[in-house]
């Protein structure tokens, strides 16, 4: 076992991608993620990569597409409004199949909102949040040891599927430090394969073209259809999530990311008043455990969805358990932060029978 | 065991690094351990806080909103951040800057003249390191050989003799008791 180090989540997230063989950073500064960019500026000349602040979040994940088309591991990181910035190219570089790796440590919104941390940013990460069809893998970290790991896997799933995918994270994950331990082996870069569809010198080998269009009558149909292949062996084989006190749960709390971890506390303070609580927390946001919560809804009947946002997640929760099951909302937008207490509470008043469905506190 | 800290005074003041080395501190007893600073709009002599969390069990909510342990080191905080304290809970006021008395009957106070004795030791810097000493001392949440320790995983840029004085700070702050 690794030593145990302590981190900030921004910091650990940083030193993960490196681990993960990234070797190109582009961004922008923007509050509550400058740790990243500050840590990528000193730490990616030390292993032969390159750091660059740009004039903006749109030439910076247009560089960031630049340098994926080349094979190399990259990455770009920012805040909400800084993400909304971004769309555009990351809807370029889903078109074009580019393995890219962004983080969205998320304040609150809408606008320039304030820069504490929130979660109203699951619609645009899940949702695609550019324009045409795409998909973008998301993971949820819930604190810096998991900000330290995941890049790990995105890069993996950026780079087997050729899509982007993103840790979505927020101001607390970002800023809190824990202990961290980095599970993965360091990757070895030099190591890696040349993609077969990778820009470089050309010695004499096919063409190679790295775009998002074709403007030939039908062929568009063709391109995203052969991209939806890849999105289904996505949703069949990586999805993620984590189950606490399942087991005999007669009300499941769905929460990720900081939520969870309130949740938890919530759901042990439900358990000492002898409330049968348990937590479902996903781990991957896109794909979303579908599956695994319609097999739950069939003997659980009340699900609470905790969210730092209006009521995102909850959308994918009712899709999941298709009305087999109660859903409830217990929501705190505007970058508030709901406390165990209070989560309790909504969990004693939906035990009732009768309980009024969605409901939203304060 | 859990202990949830929250630790407020000036910018300046080492109010964020007190709480990273409280963090660091745990980790190095063995504890599961969270450390959260306030990232408002924040300046220097402006306020500054930070939540810290040493437990035996997994840390769920990294901000400490209903602490065991204040510790307040200059005036302005003390009126903010007194009502958060837990009933029972401990409020260790810095009695060099905070003039004004603590209103509360539910819970201990313990003043202790964080500047004078960092005065005294030969390093004013170190005020916020007799308040910590104070706080291993009267919580028995950790060691102050623990906080020692952890200054030269936190501060690696410090000199040993600097170090040294800290440490001295460190150690008469915990000669402090509750009366």
């Amino acid at each position: 076992m690794a030593e145990k180090k302590l981190m900030k989540g921004n910091e650990a997230l940083a030193e993960g991608a490196v681990r993960a063989g990234c070797r190109f950073f582009a961004g922008y500064p923007i509050t509550p993620q400058n740790e990243v960019p500050e840590y990528m500026s000193w730490r990616l000349p030390q292993v032969g990569g390159a750091f660059v602040q740009s004039e903006s979040e749109v030439s910076a994940i247009n560089m960031v597409y630049g340098a994926a088309a080349t094979g190399v591991r990259c990455m770009t990181s920012s805040s909400s409004p800084g993400m909304s910035l971004k769309q555009e190219g990351i809807s370029y570089c889903a078109g074009a199949d580019l393995p890219v790796f962004l983080a969205n440590v998320m304040r609150g919104g809408p606008g320039l909102g304030n820069i504490a941390g929130a979660q109203g940013d699951y619609w645009q990460a899940t949702r695609g949040g550019g324009h045409g069809d795409y998909r973008t893998f998301v993971m949820a970290p819930n604190g810096a040891n998991e900000m330290a790991n995941f890049p790990h896997k995105c890069f993996e799933i950026a780079c087997k599927y050729r899509l982007p995918s993103m840790v979505l994270a927020d101001g607390i994950i970002g800023q809190m430090m824990e202990p961290v331990e980095f599970m993965h082996p360091e990757v070895d870069v030099k190591a890696l394969k040349e993609p077969d569809w990778a820009l470089g010198v050309n010695h004499g080998r096919a063409k190679r073209i790295v775009k998002s269009y074709d403007l030939r009558e039908g062929m568009l149909e063709l391109m995203v259809n052969e991209r939806v292949k890849r999105y289904r062996q996505i949703e069949a084989a990586e999805v993620i999530y984590e189950e606490k006190m399942m087991d005999d749960a007669e009300i499941a709390i769905v929460a990720y990311g900081t939520s969870a971890r309130i949740s938890v506390a919530a759901m042990k303070l439900a358990r000492e008043k002898g409330l049968k609580v348990g937590l479902f927390r996903p781990v991957t946001l896109w794909p979303f455990p579908k599956a695994r919560l319609a097999e739950l809804s069939k003997r659980i009947k009340k699900f609470l969805v905790v969210e730092m946002s209006l009521g995102q997640m909850v959308e994918d929760v009712q899709l999941s358990v298709n009305g087999r099951a109660d859903v409830y909302l217990h929501a705190r937008p505007g970058a508030s932060v709901m406390t165990a207490e209070e989560v309790y509470t909504t969990m004693e008043s939906i035990s009732k029978k009768g309980a009024k469905e969605y409901a939203t506190a304060k | 065991m859990y202990q949830g800290i929250r630790i407020a005074g000036f910018g300046g003041q080492g109010v964020i690094s007190a709480g990273v080395l409280l963090a660091q501190a745990g980790m190095l007893e063995g504890r599961e351990v969270s450390f959260f600073p306030s990232y408002g709009a924040e300046m220097r002599g402006g306020t500054a806080n930070c939540s810290v969390v040493v437990a035996s069990d997994e840390v769920t909510t990294p901000i400490v909103s209903s602490p065991d342990t204040v510790i307040v080191l200059n005036e302005p905080s003390l009126s903010k951040f007194e009502p958060m304290v837990k009933p029972g809970g401990l409020l260790i006021v810095n009695s060099s800057l905070v003039n004004s008395k603590p209103v509360r009957k539910d819970i201990k106070v313990l003043y202790v003249p964080c500047n004078a004795i960092a005065a005294e030791v030969g390093n004013p810097k170190a005020m916020n390191m007799v308040a910590l000493g104070a706080f291993a001392a009267v919580t028995g949440a950790m060691s102050v050989d623990a906080i020692a320790k952890a200054m030269t995983r936190v501060y690696k840029k410090l000199k040993p003799e600097i170090i040294e004085l800290n440490v001295k700070a460190l150690k008469r702050g915990a000669e402090f008791k509750l009366n």
